[in-house]
């Protein structure tokens, strides 16, 4: 039996306003080379200026991961010549992380929790893009010197699932932080994955396969698998020495397996020394202070929501998975409903409603205080359940005042005991047989009289107080 | 010529007809100090030396590579030349990216010595004081590296200074080696040297290692009647020959004369100091001319893919001095090479600033050779070894990041070339090393 081992190399855009190391705009530009200037051209001449910006929220990450921020790092030159970066050199963090250690935890499908510990995270400035036309080759250089933090885990996953709750977690906390948009597709959230797989047992690890730039969570799955099957097979055949080598692979999409793009042997000398045009990051106290400065992470989130609010253990991880869908339900509690039926109406209702609509929590057509209201009106006996069903589908479609729709649909809660007595008695009148036959014993009867008087009331009637006087005038 | 601070005084029209004057004589000389006459603003004509970018103007560092760039941006030590009454005017001939003491590596040719064109100006800013001191440029800029001021300023009997590291900012300044890289003044005196350096020191947010203090100004406080304690290094002067030492007894006699105390030090032998700096400034450098590799501007060799497009653009476009440089640069940091190399020659040079730290303890200024000769024939010099070492005095005052001024104080008998020695001060201290020079300016009394 082998056991697997995972570790992961996460590359996270830093979404600031400027550049790592010059003041060219971040944003997209649709013009190819415009967000470009001296530096980031790499001209004769230019210097790079480190972004305070960036070193604060890569500080608050540290903090969120219960790291080490090195209060003074250094930035080192990693040389290698490819036409998307300027310099030819790429300016990181080799010899010292602004991040070193750290942990996260991650939640597995049966309900438990793992740590899984950090090795470190740095700075370091994003390459711009090469696309091919024909017989020419362009080179556009927006992005080049974004702002990346590479985030790298120590080797303690033990599967794809592990690996996947990783990720999850990691791009969840991201978000939180507000230090990226971390989106997977526009290559703001990039991921390499370290495999190797090793005999139960075994202290020594395998030889390390590195599989570069995976864009989706399903991909990083399906290529652990394969990885490991391949492995695995190579071990058991008696070749593993010669076919499993420490080198780069890539996953190809298509086919769902992972290729060979360079060997231990092709790999280049990155020639890393300290960059003499930078001098030490040092982080000052005002940095300190502003990198603390922190939302309430999803951990501490879930805990509350169990401890304080009463949600079940599940709800919360469901809820807190996404800071959208956490700060939407937050905005929800606001109309003061009950968390209990704030949790359904957003996990069953709303979000069944979303899935329908291929909608995600951000482009829901209505605010966690609309849905809040709605459901404090079932509380407050305004409107009952099913005609907030209505409402809610009414206003997936349109942008209309939940009071208003209560009118125009006729839907406001009947609570008027006396308004309930007269439909009730009038609908007995017109049934004595089946009145009788209830009485009985045939108590099967008793939905039909509630259903009877909820028609006529036009759905309008409250429930509680139908199935309360029925019961007296039926008894 | 006329000196900077009276050129300071003149019209625009009376600096137009100089620049005319200083064109055409320039032309006639056949010196090649000269690689472009651009102009740009108005003020006393600075000549720059070709790896200081002027915006709107050619910038090719001396070589084939930068063929047809043109800087897009300015230079901050041009931004504070043209606030001080001053404008570049003229591209100053310098070694390929700086590297070289000789001004014989650049793509445009050599420059010759004012006094003999038989002889090198030295280098690597060979072009700046070849025009200087052959009277075709009021004042200069250069960059010295690791001698490229004060040494072509001796060979050719003017007054080179290099600022402490981080005084000026090295923003558009075509890096050769970042650590030990400043742009410095090269003038026909000590005057016009503190004038052109108050007008380019100070700090630059766009320079990280810009020194953020404040800068006062030296030309207005300068003061030649101090009595400084002046650092003489023994073992040092004995690798010289025996025209330099000649003058430079000369000159300690003539100091202390003027008032001041003599003191004798000894220091590391100087094949440290050129050890550490050929793998400091060389890993810098490999990294530093990366870029030029002709994607986005520049010279671009014909080529079928990217590989060929890297391959033949460097090959083509850099000259042997520099690829001999990056090779041992791409070297001294190949891993399994790092510690040895890179990682020693660091320690080495905090222990070179460290002794010069000492010597500062009890010494305002410390006097020195700048080169262990006058200036020697153009060709003479053909192992690289030997034109290292020609670089041995000036060296280890870019690894301990001080301030330091070349000046002529004598010649050779042998070949009438000027003599120069160099003053240097602790970092920072900026004001006694011009006074210092101001007083053995006087003392000295040199004539052209």
């Amino acid at each position: 039996m082998f056991e697997t081992v995972i570790g992961l190399e996460v590359h996270v855009q830093l979404n600031t306003k400027t550049k790592l190391f010059c003041s060219c705009p971040t944003s997209f530009a649709h013009r190819q080379n415009a967000n470009t200037c001296p530096t980031c051209l790499a001209l004769p001449g230019a210097l790079p200026v480190v972004n305070r910006q960036a070193a604060i929220k890569a500080m608050r990450f540290g903090y969120a991961i219960n790291a080490r921020v090195n209060h003074h790092s250094i930035f080192d030159r990693k040389s290698y010549f490819y036409p998307d970066s300027p310099s030819a050199y790429q300016i990181t963090q080799m010899h010292k992380a602004i991040v070193q250690g750290g942990e996260l935890f991650i939640d597995l499908e049966d309900g438990s929790t793992k740590r899984i510990g950090m090795h470190q995270a740095h700075l370091e400035a994003d390459a711009g893009k090469n696309t091919h036309d024909g017989d020419i080759s362009k080179v556009d250089l927006n992005r080049a010197g974004t702002p990346l933090l590479e985030i790298v885990s120590a080797p303690d996953m033990r599967s794809s699932d592990e690996a996947v709750a990783y990720l999850k977690k990691l791009h969840s906390i991201v978000r939180y932080l507000d230090i990226s948009n971390a989106n997977m597709q526009e290559g703001s959230f990039r991921c390499d994955v370290n495999v190797s797989i090793r005999p139960k047992g075994q202290e020594a690890f395998g030889t390390r396969v590195e599989i570069k730039n995976i864009n989706s969570f399903k991909f990083v799955a399906a290529a652990i698998a394969y990885e490991v099957e391949r492995q695995t097979e190579a071990y058991e055949d008696g070749v593993y020495e010669s076919e499993v080598v420490q080198e780069t692979r890539l996953f190809d999409v298509n086919k769902g397996v992972t290729k060979s793009m360079r060997g231990k042997e092709e790999a280049a000398d990155y020639r890393y020394f300290p960059d003499p045009d930078l001098r030490e990051l040092i982080v000052s106290d005002e940095m300190i202070e502003e990198a603390k400065q922190m939302p309430e992470l999803p951990d501490a989130k879930v805990e509350r929501y169990i401890q304080e609010l009463g949600v079940k253990r599940y709800d919360a991880l469901v809820i807190c998975s996404t800071k959208e869908l956490a700060y939407f339900f937050e905005e929800m509690l606001t109309s003061n409903a009950s968390p209990k039926n704030c949790v359904t109406w957003l996990t069953t209702e709303l979000l069944g409603r979303l899935n329908k609509a291929s909608l995600s929590i951000e482009q829901s057509p209505l605010s966690g205080a609309k849905l809040g209201e709605l459901v404090s009106k079932i509380e407050n006996n305004e409107i009952n359940g099913k005609g907030a069903k209505d409402i809610l589908d009414r206003l997936m479609e349109e942008d209309s005042s939940i009071d208003a729709l209560i009118e125009s649909m006729g839907l406001r809660q009947v609570n008027d005991d006396g308004a309930i007595l007269a439909i009730i008695d009038d609908i007995i009148a017109q049934n004595q047989d089946k009145a009788q036959e209830y009485r009985e014993g045939k108590e099967k009867l008793f939905g039909f009289f509630v259903g009877q008087v909820m028609k006529i009331s036009g759905g309008s009637a409250n429930p509680a107080k139908v199935n309360e006087l029925l019961k007296k005038k039926l008894g | 010529m006329i000196t900077l601070k009276e050129a300071l005084t003149k019209s625009q029209d009376e600096l137009n007809r100089l620049k005319t004057q200083m064109e055409n004589k320039a032309k006639e000389g056949g010196l090649n100090a000269y690689i472009g006459f651009e102009s740009s603003g108005e003020g006393v004509p600075i000549l720059i030396k070709d790896n200081i970018q002027v915006k709107g103007w050619s910038l090719t560092c001396g070589s084939k590579i930068l063929q047809g760039y043109i800087a897009p941006y300015e230079a901050t030590a041009i931004t504070h030349l043209k606030s001080h009454g001053m404008a570049p005017f003229g591209r100053a001939n310098m070694d390929e990216f700086a590297m070289g003491s000789t001004t014989e590596s650049s793509y445009y040719g050599k420059t010759l010595n004012p006094h003999n064109k038989e002889h090198v100006p030295g280098g690597s800013s060979g072009g700046s004081a070849a025009a200087v001191a052959g009277g075709i440029a009021i004042a200069a800029l250069g960059s010295d590296t690791g001698g490229s001021i004060r040494q072509p300023a001796a060979y050719c009997g003017c007054v080179g200074m290099k600022p402490t590291y981080g005084r000026v900012s090295r923003y558009g300044l075509g890096a050769y080696s970042s650590s030990l890289d400043q742009i410095g003044p090269i003038t026909q005196n000590v005057e016009d040297a503190a004038i052109l350096y108050d007008a380019i020191a100070g700090h630059d947010p766009k320079d990280s290692t810009s020194a953020d203090m404040e800068t006062v100004s030296v030309a207005q406080n300068l003061n030649p009647d101090r009595k400084l304690t002046i650092a003489v290094i023994d073992n040092y002067i004995s690798e010289a020959d025996s025209q330099t030492q000649r003058v430079f007894a000369q000159t300690v006699e003539k100091l202390r004369n003027a008032g001041h105390t003599i003191i004798h030090k000894n220091r590391l032998n100087t094949q440290y100091d050129i050890a550490t700096y050929y793998i400091i400034a060389t890993a810098e450098a490999t990294t530093n001319l990366a870029r030029y590799d002709g994607i986005r501007y520049g010279n671009r060799a014909s080529c079928n893919n990217v590989s060929e497009l890297f391959y033949n653009t460097r090959s083509e476009g850099f000259g042997d001095e520099v690829k001999r440089r990056i090779l041992l640069g791409n070297f001294v940091l190949s891993s399994g090479f790092y510690d040895a190399y890179y990682l020693k020659a660091q320690k080495v040079r905090h222990l070179i600033r460290d002794e010069f730290n000492a010597i500062f303890k009890e010494a305002d200024l410390i006097l020195s050779p700048v080169a262990p000769s006058s200036a020697p024939k153009i060709g003479s010099i053909s192992d690289p070894l030997e034109m290292y070492k020609s670089d041995m005095y000036t060296l280890s005052i870019n690894l301990a990041g001080l301030p330091a001024l070349s000046l002529p104080v004598g010649k050779d008998s042998a070949n009438g070339l000027p003599i120069g020695l160099q003053l240097i001060a602790k970092a920072f201290d900026e004001q006694t090393l011009f006074d210092g020079a101001l007083s053995l300016e006087r003392a000295v009394n040199y004539q052209k």
